[in-house]
């Protein structure tokens, strides 16, 4: 019997391999970019398994609203990093010390 | 086993591996593939939770849109993706211990939990069997979320708006129509009449 726990602990293992991803490609924004695509896919199942065994509706209007941010979040990142690619040449993120942070 | 637990152990079985591919494969593009058969594999989970909506959704707007916008970018940089590889597993450490971590962290969080299995919501928002899923967050999302839902167009169009700003560039070496130096243009000034004679030149 599949339980909410069971989703529960997969959207959190798919949340740890966004966080992971992070830390493992610091050299490549894309990849960085599409740990955060699974990040908000780990919290979009997370939504639509509590409406499903709360039997309210709630849940998925906020997973469709996470997937409008989404979207809108991917085309500027993706902007900006052609607009980085286009002044230092490379999509590393060490390149990004203009600030010198 | 029964249909909805077999549903659940494929789709999330391939959610999973195909998500720890898009983190570990070398090549950007194989990264992208990957992540298209994550949001497949939550799309299917999606659709044995009964949002068959969002779970289409979710394939037209991440495949379709977000995807491809991914796959162009990669295709577009012209980048030497073996430097980048090299470096790779001085950050492993770090990573696997901060993800242990975290999961230690979460499933005892999650191991016993137990909701309370009734929330208190509006009477339009508890699902209804006999209503199909999207005519019924149709019903509620132009009504109960109307500002919402107006917010979320207004996102995307300063996404749009600022994508555009962003990457748009203007060149210098093209040769561009001024609308205003054509309408003021005097043609007493720009046309010159000159009579040449026969048998020569200018």
């Amino acid at each position: 019997m599949i339980e909410l726990q069971h989703f529960l602990i997969l959207s959190s293992l798919l949340f740890l391999i966004g966080v992971f991803g992070i830390f493992l490609n610091r050299k490549n924004i894309i990849i960085i970019l599409m740990s955060i695509e699974l990040i908000l896919l780990a919290v979009n199942i997370n939504f639509v398994s509590f409406s499903f065994f709360l039997g309210d509706l709630t849940g998925q209007i906020f997973s469709l609203f996470i997937l409008t941010v989404a979207a809108a979040e991917a085309a500027i990142g993706l902007a900006i990093l052609v607009c980085f690619y286009r002044n230092k040449g490379s999509i590393a993120v060490d390149d990004a010390n203009l600030m010198k942070g | 086993m029964e249909p909805f637990a077999l549903g659940f152990y494929f789709f999330s079985s391939i959610t999973l591996l195909s998500g720890l591919m898009v983190v570990l494969s070398t090549n950007p593009v194989h990264s992208v593939l990957w992540l298209i058969l994550t949001f497949f594999g939550a799309s299917g989970l999606f659709i044995i939770l009964g949002a068959e909506f969002l779970a289409l959704i979710l394939m037209i707007v991440y495949v379709g849109a977000v995807a491809v916008l991914f796959m162009f970018v990669v295709m577009m940089l012209n980048i030497n993706f073996k430097e980048i590889k090299s470096r790779l597993t001085k950050y492993l450490p770090v990573g696997v211990l901060i993800g242990l971590v975290l999961f230690v962290e979460l499933s005892l969080i999650f191991g016993d939990f137990i909701p309370e299995l009734k929330f208190n919501s509006n009477d339009d928002l508890v699902i209804n069997p006999n209503i199909e899923n999207t005519k019924q967050l149709g019903l509620v999302l132009y009504t109960d979320f109307f500002i919402y839902f107006q917010l979320a167009g207004i996102v995307l169009l300063i996404a749009m708006i600022g994508a555009i700003v962003l990457t748009h560039q203007r060149r210098k070496d093209v040769k561009r129509q001024d609308v205003l130096a054509q309408i003021y243009k005097d043609p007493n000034n720009s046309i010159e009449l000159k009579d040449i004679k026969p048998g020569q030149g200018l």
